[in-house]
């Protein structure tokens, strides 16, 4: 019998559930591993080399190189774990989350300061909100990810 | 014996600990913020407690995907601030106390709750965030802390109810502690937020502002919220907010006694991706 997953119809979420956590597990583990230092230093020194020392898929491998976040959650990653990955280039949480929604960093901070995003029309796929499908991507960012 | 005198609520933003760590609480950005936590800080020197039975996650720091306890009690002496990757936070350690927090565990344990006992923890934002707020920056922490973190990473997180009823039993499990020790608890995360995803930076004052009347003047309601209301109306990490009903669960008007006393309130948006929320409540 299928699991209840109610939240699958909420735009622009990935709920980071079993499922998800299975398909990441190595992804995830790789990022863990960038909390320590001498870990950090070896990645940063050859990003392909130490990435694949873990049995990670070639796609999550080529989503942490180009830093695409959407990409990672996608395939299995979380925010907490790939938060290790922003924190190895010296980014904060305010610059890796918005660096999934298209704006720039200071389209993203401006919004935070006005109130931030609205539930309105993003309850719900279908709904016609800033999170929805139909509406990306949302800023002028020239790319959806945490380079630059 | 032991008792519980009053409970705190509050987010545990990481940006706010980097705020404080790196001097900017005086920046226009940061000052509202601050200001908010004045009286909270005053509050606590006038209410220092023995012990400080905090609730909080870890976010991927002590527990990787390796292992998930949904509920783990620090029982150790002492938790050494974590290196999340920006080195670690420059606060004081954390000391535990052991004696309660087994008593506590065994206790919790009988009433049917599985906790984790967990005797070696580094503790991140989510447990020194809420102490930096509350305490400014001590050269030692004022009081005793047990650690208490929930899993609200990997969903599914325990539900509301879950969680409002574990408070009842920690609140039962201290009072049957013989010392007479102070107590407080607090629960912590939240408010509305989003870290992820095209819907990333969501903030919902009106759900927000509902959670914490209902918190303090019906937390039983606040309790049956089902998880999918935090996902679609709070954010998908706005669903922190279950732990907040450990501490509320605790308190002695959910046995029969005196509402508590509402001390402080406080609300602001944005710290970095979220909403914060605070309230301090104080049994009858």
């Amino acid at each position: 019998m299928a699991l209840d997953k109610p939240y699958q119809d909420v735009p622009g979420t990935t709920i980071f559930d079993a499922e998800q956590s299975r398909i990441g597990y190595w992804l995830n583990q790789f990022c863990m591993s960038l909390m320590k230092g001498p870990n950090r230093e070896r990645f940063k020194a050859n990003e392909k080399a130490y990435l694949d020392e873990w049995p990670m898929t070639e796609d999550q491998k080529q989503a942490v190189i180009d830093r695409d976040l959407n990409r990672c959650i996608g395939l299995g990653g979380n925010i907490y774990f790939l938060a290790k990955i922003g924190a190895t280039d010296g980014k904060s949480f305010q610059q890796m989350a918005g660096s999934m929604t298209g704006m720039t960093e200071e389209e993203y901070r401006n919004m935070m300061v006005a109130g931030g995003r609205s539930v309105e029309g993003n309850r719900r796929l279908g709904e016609n909100g800033t999170a929805q499908p139909q509406n990306q991507p949302q800023g002028s960012a020239t790319h959806n990810t945490l380079k630059g | 014996m032991a008792h519980i005198s009053a409970s705190v609520f509050t987010s545990h933003v990481p940006a706010i600990g980097a705020a404080l760590d790196m001097g900017k609480t005086q920046e226009p950005y940061w000052q509202p913020l601050f200001q908010g936590y004045e009286y909270s800080k005053q509050w606590l020197k006038d209410n220092t407690p023995d012990v400080i039975f905090l609730v909080y996650n870890d976010h991927a720091t002590a527990f990787s995907l390796e292992m998930i306890p949904t509920f783990a009690i620090g029982c150790a002496d002492q938790f050494t601030p974590a290196d999340e990757g920006w080195g670690p936070r420059p606060v004081p350690m954390v000391h535990g106390h052991p004696e309660l927090a087994s008593h506590i565990a065994q206790s919790v344990i009988q009433q049917d709750f599985d906790l984790t006992i967990v005797n070696k923890m580094d503790v991140d934002h989510g447990l020194t965030v809420p102490l930096s707020l509350m305490c400014g920056q001590p050269k030692e922490w004022p009081c005793k802390v047990i650690p208490f973190a929930v899993n609200v990473v990997q969903y599914p997180v325990p539900s509301g109810m879950r969680c409002f009823k574990l408070g009842q039993a920690i609140r039962r499990a201290v009072e049957s502690f013989d010392e007479p020790l102070n107590v407080q608890i607090w629960g912590t995360g939240g408010m509305s937020h989003q870290l992820q995803g095209a819907r990333a930076g969501l903030i919902n004052k009106d759900f927000d502002s509902n959670f914490l009347d209902l918190l303090i003047n019906d937390p039983e309601k606040a309790a049956s919220i089902p998880h999918i209301d935090y996902v679609r109306e709070a954010g998908s990490e706005g669903i922190e907010l279950v732990m907040w009903l450990i501490a509320r669960g605790a308190m002695s008007d959910i046995n029969g006694h005196a509402a508590p006393k509402l001390k402080h309130r406080f609300y602001h948006v944005p710290a970095s991706n979220t909403a914060v929320g605070h309230a301090i409540l104080e049994n009858a």
